[in-house]
């Protein structure tokens, strides 16, 4: 692996080590790598290459899916979340998913927004009332949805519906967001509308997004992972990354000789 | 032959047979229509019978059936959607779910007289609640809580993935999940299910023959303890064991148009409940 500096102090999150298996299947070896906070991390490579589920090693997503094994570690904030007695509640409020396929509850705008405060515990309506507005806000969805809030997520346009679940996660605080290939099934406009909107998020957010389509990465990312069969092969400044990469892997990929 | 008439005929053929069926329940329900509209008053459905069923009404038969039915479905409902959540969300594959599965379907294909003698077994004898509506509704709620299980297992299974992870990623536990973002939306599939269910239990003679049903029993029941009489084996009785069945023929087809009106009523109930569910949850 060739690594550029990146390992300064501000690092959100520190992969070590990272192995991880579908049962027998080894899907990612040994992967060492640092996010830093407050900074959009882009997590590019071939189908297949292990960018999603690394992905969902950072919330413990993966360990919904029967028979899967982590080994190794990842700390947030100096804490390791595969330490036994953790919290994934706790974890999962902290670090926001958005899916690749969006995935609107079928219920109002409103209560899409309002899903994860409530479960939170909070009850009072002005208080949610005032969590949907800013969400919403924050996902630079309010406009076009304030008249529409007890209609149905599922009316919502495509792109209206990704930036819902985007507000969606916003609304439970967290300091990390997930984007798992956000804008992969949008038209360019709501595309460019998502990519405004992470730059946008990254002053107050820690951003990691995986995506296949390398000049989104290019477009929207600080810092650039690139994967090939399970194991990282190189992270560095997403500048340098498109400019010189260092691996000829990388090189391959970036210039579309496979992938 | 020419593939355009193979087409030709393959279609007809398949026309006809939808068509026999519609024609064989057309013919059944305007036949008890036919015979039974007649004999149905208002003193036919709210008296009592009198001289064995002969004159009078039947009402405790339709306060009877009513009672089963509904207790019945309280019994199985919980059980059923409860037992088809563990098994559908929180079990994970194993020898044991699968023998679970296998009893389940063992269970949908046991003969409705099966259910009679065990409920006879165990609710009446062993347990000593007796011939009562309670082992009435406890029996009919073991015969149809295959079909509940069932189909509520598809109808949360019917419900996304995508949806229970963007749930759980939201930091929300299991069962916050199910409560909030699963079982909602299977509902009217649910519901599906305990129509079948409510039809059977309706209808069914045999079960009901050994654990509560009275041959003759003039009297609204006071408790859970006591016997009743109910749609299915009173048309039963006056059908076959009635002294003087040519009399009392309209009386049988009144009771079945009863019988087939219930069953509708309660029917439409839990779809028109089903429909304003699934108004609520489009997706």
């Amino acid at each position: 692996m060739v690594e550029h500096d990146n390992t300064a102090a501000g690092s959100k999150i520190r992969v070590r080590d990272l192995d991880f298996y579908y049962g027998r299947v080894q899907a990612l070896f040994g992967i060492t790598m640092d996010m830093p906070a407050r900074k959009v991390t882009a997590l590019i490579g071939p189908s297949g290459c292990g960018k999603s589920t690394l992905l969902r090693t950072l919330n413990r997503m993966n360990d919904i899916i029967e028979g899967t094994r982590t080994e190794g570690s990842v700390l947030i904030d100096g804490h390791d979340i595969y330490q036994n007695g953790v919290d994934i509640v706790g974890l999962r409020k902290k670090v926001g998913m958005v899916f690749q396929k969006s995935n609107p509850f079928p219920k109002s705008v409103f209560d899409n927004v309002a899903y994860g405060p409530r479960i939170h515990g909070i009850k009072r309506h002005k208080q949610l009332a005032e969590i949907v507005e800013r969400s919403l806000t924050r996902a630079a969805l309010w406009g076009e949805v304030k008249d529409r809030l007890n209609d149905s997520a599922m009316d919502l346009s495509g792109g209206q519906q990704q930036r819902l679940c985007i507000a969606r996660a916003l609304a439970i605080e967290p300091e990390i967001l997930l984007m798992d290939e956000p804008a992969s099934a949008l038209d360019p406009q709501s595309t460019a509308k998502i990519e405004d909107l992470i730059d946008e998020l990254r002053r107050d957010y820690t951003i990691v997004i995986v995506t296949h389509n390398m000049q989104q990465a290019a477009r929207v990312s600080d810092l650039t992972a690139f994967l090939y069969e399970g194991a990282l092969i190189e992270i560095g400044p997403t500048k340098q990354m498109f400019t010189k990469p260092q691996a000829k892997k990388t090189e391959d990929y970036i210039t579309g000789r496979f992938g | 032959m020419q593939t355009a008439t193979i087409e030709r005929t393959t279609c007809w053929l398949m026309r006809v047979m939808t068509f026999s069926i519609v024609f064989v329940i057309a013919s059944i329900i305007l036949k008890i229509v036919w015979n039974g509209l007649p004999a149905i008053s208002w003193e036919f459905l709210t008296a009592m019978p009198r001289q064995a069923g002969a004159e009078g009404g039947i009402l405790p038969a339709i306060v009877g059936t009513l009672y089963l039915v509904l207790g019945t479905v309280a019994v199985a409902l919980p059980l059923g959607t409860g037992t088809a959540i563990y098994l559908s969300e929180y079990a994970k594959p194993s020898r044991f779910t699968r023998t679970v599965r296998l009893a389940i379907v063992t269970l949908a294909g046991v003969p409705s007289i099966v259910f009679g003698l065990f409920g006879l077994g165990l609710f009446v004898i062993f347990l000593g609640f007796g011939a009562s509506i309670i082992s009435g509704c406890l029996t009919l709620a073991c015969m149809i809580l295959p079909i509940i299980i069932v189909s509520s297992e598809e109808a949360l299974r019917a419900v996304p993935q995508s949806l229970r992870e963007g749930s759980l990623a939201l930091g929300a536990t299991k069962w916050q999940t199910i409560y909030k973002n699963v079982l909602p939306y299977s509902i009217p599939g649910m519901l599906t299910g305990s129509i079948l269910g409510i039809g059977r239990a309706a209808g069914e003679t045999a079960p009901i023959l050994l654990t509560v049903a009275a041959f003759y029993l003039p009297k609204l029941p006071k408790s859970v303890f006591d016997q009743v009489m109910a749609l299915p084996y009173h048309l039963y009785v006056l059908a076959t064991q009635h002294p003087d069945a040519a009399k009392v023929r309209p009386m049988q087809y009144a009771t079945a148009l009863v019988l087939l009106a219930l069953v509708l009523a309660v029917n439409l109930a839990a779809i028109l409940l089903r429909v304003r569910i699934r108004k609520k949850h489009k997706w």
